[in-house]
């Protein structure tokens, strides 16, 4: 099974990357953009029994070490 | 002048561990570095020090890693029996991660590495760290990081100033206020409620000789035998 972990700053917490990037896009032209987010990946392979299973256990894994959720925020997307 | 025996952390990726014992025991002290596979601490370690550097490369995120070393157990019930622990930069990274300090720091507002002396104004000395400084006193001391820019929510913040947890914060040569590296408030270090953990991205261990630029240090680090 595969476990897709995005991990991004909380809304509220100033990002700096993205606002780095942000400012960087408009100087290039593109001023349509109204925020930019800059997050990471993780993703896990993993031996499951069931995607509930590793649902639950990616969670606490994004608790424990994946995410300081006193400043972010995660998503978890499995797949076969 | 009470000898002490200071217990300094090292990780993989520590550099500021040899600095660290080099200014301890020029204070007088008796100092070990203790590898961070070990389970225990050295019997009679009266402090703690978690210090700076880039412990697993930084890797996910600031001191995430080195948190779940062994002997970050031996620091945790340490500091849960009221032993004194002090946290330099990496440390003060690694410390937030384990929830002994609050708050969390990012990535700098500006996103440079600032290495540099700077000045801090000392906000609170009624604790067993900066009991030899005065309040309000500016200090120069220099700052090394990436990653320093301290985030604590509003609640938070509240807490810290209602307890005097905030020990200092960054500041022009005159004392107002000066943001560095978009830390709320300006904060460049803080304590716990009980006042036995400590956190600051300033590092006074290389500020202890006037002929590299600042002796401040020497008053900062001389707390804790006052303690």
């Amino acid at each position: 099974m595969k476990a897709i972990v995005n991990v991004y700053l909380k809304e509220g917490v100033l990002d700096p990357q993205g606002k780095a990037t942000h400012h960087a896009l408009g100087s290039l032209g593109f001023k349509d953009v109204k925020d930019v987010r800059i997050g990471k990946q993780i993703i896990l392979k993993l031996d499951a029994q069931s995607q509930e299973a590793a649902e639950a256990e990616v969670k606490e894994m994004a608790e424990t070490l994946l995410a300081n959720t006193v400043i972010e925020d995660y998503t978890i997307e499995i797949s076969e | 002048m009470k000898k002490l025996t200071v217990s300094i952390l090292q990780f993989p990726g520590t550099n500021c561990e040899y600095d660290t014992v080099y200014a301890l025991e020029k204070l007088g002290h008796r100092t070990h570095i203790v590898w961070h596979k070990e389970e225990t601490l050295p019997e009679k370690t009266d402090l703690v020090i978690v210090p700076g550097g880039f412990s697993y490369g930084d890797y996910l995120r600031s001191g995430s890693i080195a948190r779940f070393s062994p002997v970050m157990k031996a620091v945790d019930s340490y500091a849960d029996k009221g032993g004194l622990v002090l946290g330099i930069c990496n440390g003060f990274q690694i410390l937030t991660e384990m929830g002994l300090l609050p708050g969390a720091l990012k990535r700098n507002n500006n996103l440079h590495f600032i290495s540099k002396h700077q000045t801090i104004k000392v906000i609170n000395n009624d604790n067993a760290f900066l009991n030899q400084c005065d309040k309000d006193e500016i200090l120069t001391v220099p700052v090394a990081h990436a990653d320093g820019n301290f985030y604590i929510d509003d609640w938070g913040l509240e807490e810290l100033e209602k307890n005097g947890q905030i020990l200092l914060r960054y500041c022009d040569s005159n004392g107002a206020p000066m943001v560095l590296n978009g830390s709320v408030e300006q904060i460049a270090g803080i304590c716990n409620s009980r006042k036995n953990v400590f956190g600051l991205m300033p590092h006074p261990e290389r500020a202890i000789e006037f002929i590299l630029g600042s002796e401040d240090g020497v008053r900062m680090l001389k707390g804790f035998q006052n303690a």
